[in-house]
């Protein structure tokens, strides 16, 4: 009798101290409906945080006081698992960063993005800057666009000008080039590793492949079923990468990504095929002055043809406690307000609205221009090809890396390549 | 006391078991159940399908999940052979040598254990760091020795990546065995070996005719604990080699292909259902190596106490 009694003390105990505590916090805020919501997004963009703490966040919280962001970003291999692990968890975060295409669009079928096609600024973008993030009959926006990444080559500007080198146009001047300094020893050419696959994917058969396919025509075709992996243009772009192997740095098969983007920022590499997102840390980290070339193409004359890919995008997540301020920062991003400074923060992502923005950085500007010299698209595996298993995009990081490394004939690669499509891809 | 044919159910028995059975329940045996149950269904859009046995036959026998499957599993008697030829044995020298005295044995046990403690990513780390042909230090070392030529980036060619992790593996886990085997050999009372000393055997024969006999316990409890852990291991290939396994999946083994599965990798969405079925042939491979050691080893051998 003697236990109850103490335990019914405490409870009583328990709830008289429980009611005291919102009794004290008015005091602290005076105005409780306005205490500042915390909005939070998930990104795979961790080398961005410090641009969006100091720049992109600060503008924003500027004009919204009451809505308080976070960016809380998660390493770019993981995302995708850690972002499902959360969705099926329930601790994701407010507002979500949609990679572009089928990964996204899962998500909007699966309920966990909302559709956005009542934000009044969405009309700031073009059709095929939404492209990667609507549903296939076009009905449902489901992220606003943020910005695209376009491929091409940097180069060691200081080393090119002492072995008297000029940027290639053409397949044979590429060649001659990387030949010239691999005959002067002082740098590795091609400054890339097969170690992680998806350089040799992305910075490799992505970069150079549109000059092959055709862009566009290509990429379509494949999503016909008119063109195969078989083709001639797919063939020959592997064979192309078969050929980069002599010019390799010596053990490229264990050098990762970040070892190969060391080696080019110490100077030790003369050329590095990779793509715009590299402009801010190169900037910070290369002692010398940098170029870009876009990839060369077979003849000279020949129309050019760029990867400029839709890679990011925001969206909201559908079962967010604070959809009106989260739809509060959607909108402020489609303004061109947001364009100018993210593209500004960021040089090297630019931005898919149709405002008319100045970027500050040279390499920045010369990867733009060639939105007007050459023919954009995007990368061949990301629409439609890579919802089935096996799908397109893991197949070409290990063809491409295979083909490499020498393990793996062109003609092979696309056969695999080949094969693995049609076993659940009916066009 | 009469003893009553019809005696009261002990009933606080139930109370000291109820704990760790709820427990149990709850975080062990129901997802593995689950999981069990999953691995019988397909993926339909958002629901599940009743499917049988088609995710085992299609992961057993289809042209593109087959190679990987056996792939994966070849390579993963690989990583537990080399556990087996080159960590036990190691274990075991090292054992010896340091039950054989010494003043700086309680230093060089520490020394030795202490691998095993830190976290694979940082393993992971260094060994990277230490066989990176740019800047890693193997080949100079390689070079002084004048042995530069032998140098390779093993960590990514395909013959040699997968006996490369293995080894780093051993590095870090040597001192489990080592300190099993050195516990075992030190409760071993000197007596035997002073008897059979004095019958004159030399320090071989002790070692192998006296001491190895009464060890075989533990090698037996060795094995399947590299068994058990050499077939959930995981971590120390994604760490470097990330969810592809590469190069041509060379590295890839069961917890690497369940993960790339069950949770997808970059594109590719996971699949839970054929995940499962992955999961639960795991479970299958490292149930049966289990009863295989308590239905056959641990029968045969004798163990004693002193």
């Amino acid at each position: 009798m003697r236990k109850t009694t103490l335990l019914s003390l405490l409870i009583a105990g328990a709830i008289v101290l429980a009611s005291c505590a919102p009794a004290t916090t008015p005091t602290q805020a005076p105005q409780p409906t306005e205490a500042p919501v915390t909005l939070t997004i998930e990104s795979w963009r961790n080398d961005d945080l410090t641009i969006w703490q100091d720049t992109i966040i600060p503008a924003f919280e500027a004009k919204n006081p009451n809505i308080h962001v976070v960016f809380a970003p998660t390493a770019p291999a993981d995302y995708n698992a850690a972002l499902n692990t959360k969705l099926a968890g329930g601790t994701v975060g407010d507002l979500i960063t949609c990679r572009p295409f089928d990964a996204s669009l899962a998500l909007y079928q699966q309920g966990h993005l909302a559709a956005l096609n009542d934000l009044p600024g969405l009309n700031n973008f073009g059709d095929v800057a939404k492209s990667a993030w609507i549903t296939d009959d076009g009905a449902n926006v489901f992220c606003v666009p943020m910005a695209s990444v376009i491929h091409g080559f940097y180069y060691n500007a200081d080393a090119f000008e002492k072995l008297g080198l000029k940027e290639p146009a053409t397949l044979d001047e590429f060649y001659a080039v990387l030949e010239a300094i691999k005959k002067d020893g002082t740098y590795a050419p091609l400054g890339m590793g097969t170690a992680d696959q998806w350089e040799s994917a992305t910075m490799g058969f992505q970069n150079i492949g549109p000059n092959f396919w055709k862009g566009e025509e290509g990429r379509q075709a494949l999503i016909k079923g008119t063109a195969k992996l078989t083709d001639a243009p797919y063939v020959s772009t592997f064979a192309e990468l078969a050929r980069w192997k002599p010019y390799m740095p010596s053990g490229f098969e264990a050098i990762k990504y970040p070892d190969a983007q060391s080696l080019f920022t110490l100077g030790k590499a003369a050329i590095y095929p990779t793509g715009s997102w590299e402009i801010s840390l190169f900037n910070s980290q290369a002692g010398f002055k940098m170029g870009v070339f876009p990839p060369p193409v077979a003849k000279p004359g020949d129309t050019c043809y760029i990867s400029d890919h839709t890679d990011i995008a925001l969206g909201m997540n559908a079962k967010t406690q604070h959809a009106a301020e989260a739809r509060t920062f959607l909108e402020w991003m489609t303004t061109s307000e947001f364009a100018e400074l993210y593209s500004n923060a960021l040089p090297g992502f630019f931005t898919l609205s149709n405002a008319k923005i100045t970027l500050k950085d040279p390499i920045a500007n010369e990867f733009l221009s060639w939105r007007g010299t050459c023919q954009s698209t995007i990368r061949n595996s990301y629409q439609i090809l890579s919802r089935g298993e096996p799908n397109l995009e893991n197949e070409l990081w290990r063809l491409s890396a295979g083909v490499i490394n020498g393990t793996i004939t062109p003609e092979q690669a696309g056969q695999e390549a080949q094969t693995g499509l049609e076993k659940w891809y009916k066009p | 006391m009469p003893s009553s044919p019809t005696r009261k159910f002990p009933a606080h028995l139930l109370v000291f078991l109820a704990p760790a059975t709820a427990v149990y329940t709850l975080f062990m045996v129901y997802p593995l159940l689950d999981s069990l149950r999953l691995s019988f269904f397909a993926q339909n859009g958002a629901s599940e399908t009743f499917a049988g046995l088609q995710n085992y036959v299609t992961l057993l026998t289809d042209p593109l999940w087959a190679p990987r499957f056996w792939g994966a599993l070849r390579n993963n008697f690989v990583f537990f052979a080399v556990h087996m030829l080159v960590q036990n044995p190691l274990g075991l020298l090292l054992a010896a040598l340091l039950a054989s005295g010494g003043r700086a044995r309680s230093i060089y046990r520490t020394l030795l254990f202490m691998p095993t403690v830190l976290s694979v990513v940082i393993i992971g780390f260094i060994w990277q760091l230490i066989l990176n042909p740019l800047w890693g230090i193997a080949e100079g070392l390689l070079k002084a020795v004048s042995l530069g030529a032998l140098f390779q980036p093993w960590l990514g060619q395909q013959s040699t990546a997968l006996v490369t992790l293995s080894l780093i593996s051993v590095w870090q886990f040597v001192g489990i065995p080592m300190i099993l085997f050195y516990t075992a050999l030190i409760s071993i009372p000197e007596e035997l070996s002073e008897a059979a000393y004095v019958d004159g055997a030399s320090g071989w024969d002790i070692f192998w005719r006296i001491k190895f006999p009464l060890l075989l316990p533990t090698v037996g409890i060795v094995t399947i604990l590299t068994f058990v852990g050499n077939f959930n291991a995981f971590d120390l290939i994604f760490t470097i080699k990330g969810g592809l396994a590469g190069p041509e999946f060379a590295s890839d083994i069961m917890g690497t292909l369940f993960y790339r599965t069950f949770f997808g990798f970059q594109l590719q969405l996971g699949n839970p259902t054929m995940g499962t079925t992955v999961a639960t042939l795991m479970f299958l491979i490292i149930l049966s190596g289990v009863l295989l050691y308590t239905y056959v080893w641990q029968r045969r051998v004798t163990t004693y106490e002193f």
